[in-house]
């Protein structure tokens, strides 16, 4: 069972951290000043989580690593994040279409979350909750936006929407360790989360007078360690100085 | 062009008198007050020139954010760097309360001549870095900023008084960053030396030419936009680091750096002002790259400008298009 939460809090600090990292690579390169220190929270936000979510895994799993052990010395294999939030930051409207689909799934897997019977991770749902009501409002009124803006900025935020799309699927692909933390009231199953989502997620791209895409979803299994190939190259550098210092402390 | 016009206007004396006194009793001039056109022209220079610095400022820490070794240094760079973006919003609002859009003071800086801190015109090339820079260049700026603080120009001596309470807290985060690494392992302890090593000089010509040379500072100094001559301030600065180095163990890297017994001064060798020249000419390391990132982020934004106002314009209910 230990190991199951573990996995599965590896799970929700994985996709923190690395949603957290590619937004952050806007800082300093925002199209608006407001918007960079907009997307600096976001980042902010989400390394914060993912930090907690990962200190947990480790007290979970019992081995002595803490979060950045976790997040600085685990190779790409071992990484479980969902492959949407690994995929370069890409244009504006990539980056807020991808946060988007991302916080409308986070807010109805962290309104499951706040019931879990573990306490700590009870409480850090909480704390995501908060922040990411912020991240959802917040990208939901770029996405309605650039869908309703420009001739321009809608061609571009339909071209996101198009390209994120099809990677939503593994949202919802439950498996064994899902089921158990599901079964021991400690997590929550992704499977059930599908109609809700589409239903809000559905409403905002009405309402940006985007089109709901409907291709094939794509093969996917990040949950597995099986990520494309941008997550090797970002941690290459996200990890380059901390594993130049074995044992250094920062 | 306007301001070029307004600058040859001869000022009427009995308002011109009026000011003067006002300063001299060290009243605050605020947006709506009459001011001499040379003093609002010296102003929003000299803000614009801060709020650029400020957004300029970002990019060389942003560098490495993607590379911050532990998740709590990570998180304090992306504040940090998006505290300065702040700072830029906060100075840029500041300079249009004296009639200039930000728009057009961008304009001014991404393809004109308008100047930001040279100091960014520096690579970042490690870790330490990090460390460094809000130690040396956000310390040396709150010695600058403190003294603004009190400058006579209401909005300006206001988000000094702000922002200066950040600044002072990334000085503290930075130097926590340096003395953490001057304990470290050998390798860090030498990876801040090094670093410590690339930033000082250009940090104390981050307050400028010495007095004798410094073309603005006269009408600044009479007019207490700015209260202290450039030299007294590095002076200050000086005294202020020395003993800090010496805390955890580094080295400035000047061998000429001696305590005067008399004044108390930490006197410093030569400051290389050819460097100096030669970088607020543009042809300092990253002066082109600096630019032309800041150029790439506005241009890349456009169509998310356009896109934002188009939307605004479309909901707005006095638009008359809708209902
Ligand atoms: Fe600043
Ligand atoms: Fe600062």
């Amino acid at each position: 069972m230990s190991q199951a939460l573990f996995e599965y809090l590896l799970r929700l600090g994985d996709d923190r951290l690395v949603l957290g990292h590619r937004n952050a690579e806007w800082c300093g390169h925002g199209p608006i000043l407001e918007e960079d220190i907009a997307i600096s929270n976001l980042a902010l936000d989400l390394t914060g989580e993912a930090q907690l979510f990962l200190e947990l895994a480790g007290k979970v799993e019992g081995l002595g690593r803490d979060a950045d052990q976790l997040a600085y010395w685990r190779d790409e294999t071992q990484f479980r994040n969902l492959q949407l939030l690994e995929l370069p930051k890409g244009d504006f409207a990539f980056t807020m279409v991808r946060q988007f689909l991302f916080s409308a799934w986070s807010h109805f897997l962290l309104e499951g979350l706040i019931q879990s019977k573990q306490e700590d991770l009870k409480g850090i749902a909480a704390k995501a909750q908060k922040e990411n009501r912020y991240h959802l409002r917040h990208a939901s009124e770029w996405v309605v936006r650039l869908g309703d803006g420009t001739e321009e900025s809608h061609r571009r935020a339909q071209a996101a929407l198009d390209q994120a799309w099809p990677w939503t699927g593994e949202f919802f692909l439950a498996d064994d360790v899902d089921r158990v933390v599901a079964a021991e009231g400690l997590g929550v199953d992704p499977s059930g989360l599908r109609p809700p989502w589409e239903a809000l997620v559905t409403d905002v791209i009405r309402r940006a007078t985007l089109t709901v895409p409907s291709p094939p979803m794509r093969m996917v299994g990040g949950r597995k360690g099986r990520h494309t190939e941008y997550l090797g190259h970002m941690l290459a550098e996200m990890q380059v100085v901390a594993r130049s210092h074995p044992g250094a402390k920062w | 062009m306007a301001s070029e016009t307004r600058a040859e206007t001869v000022e009427d004396p009995i308002q011109m008198a009026l000011f003067d006194a006002r300063i001299d009793r060290g009243e605050s001039i605020e947006p709506k007050d009459w001011m001499p056109a040379k003093y609002r022209k010296q102003l929003t220079r000299m803000m614009s020139q801060h709020a650029h610095s400020e957004v300029v400022g970002m990019l060389p820490e942003g560098n490495w954010i993607s590379r911050a070794p532990s998740l709590r240094r990570k998180m304090s760079l992306i504040a940090k760097v998006q505290d300065e973006g702040g700072h830029g919003l906060y100075i840029y609002c500041g300079t249009e309360t004296l009639g200039v859009d930000r728009a057009e003071l961008m304009d001014q800086y991404l393809y004109g001549t308008a100047k930001y801190s040279s100091i960014f015109n520096y690579p970042t090339l490690s870790w330490a870095d990090m460390g460094v820079i809000g130690w040396l260049v956000d310390g040396a700026a709150i010695v600058n900023q403190t003294m603004l603080a009190h400058a006579s120009y209401g909005p300006y001596a206001r988000a000094m008084v702000r922002i200066c309470k950040e600044e002072n807290f990334h000085k503290r985060q930075g130097y926590e960053l340096c003395a953490t690494l001057a304990k470290g392992t050998p390798a860090q302890k030498a990876m801040v030396q090094e670093s410590l090593n690339r930033w000082w000089w250009p940090s104390l010509m981050m307050f400028g030419p010495p007095d004798k040379a410094s073309p603005n500072s006269g009408d600044l100094l009479r007019w207490k936009v700015k209260q202290k001559g450039n030299d007294e301030l590095r002076q200050r600065f000086v005294n202020l680091t020395v003993p800090q180095a010496e805390a955890i163990g580094l080295t400035l890297p000047d061998p000429d750096l001696k305590k005067n017994s008399e004044t108390g001064d930490w006197e410093i060798g030569k400051i290389d002002w050819d460097e100096f020249n030669a970088v607020l000419a543009g042809n300092g390391p990253c002066n082109r790259e600096r630019i032309e990132a800041r150029r790439k982020a506005h241009e890349e934004g456009a169509w998310v400008r356009d896109a934002a106002a188009a939307f605004a314009a479309k909901r707005a209910p006095a638009a008359g298009h809708a209902a």
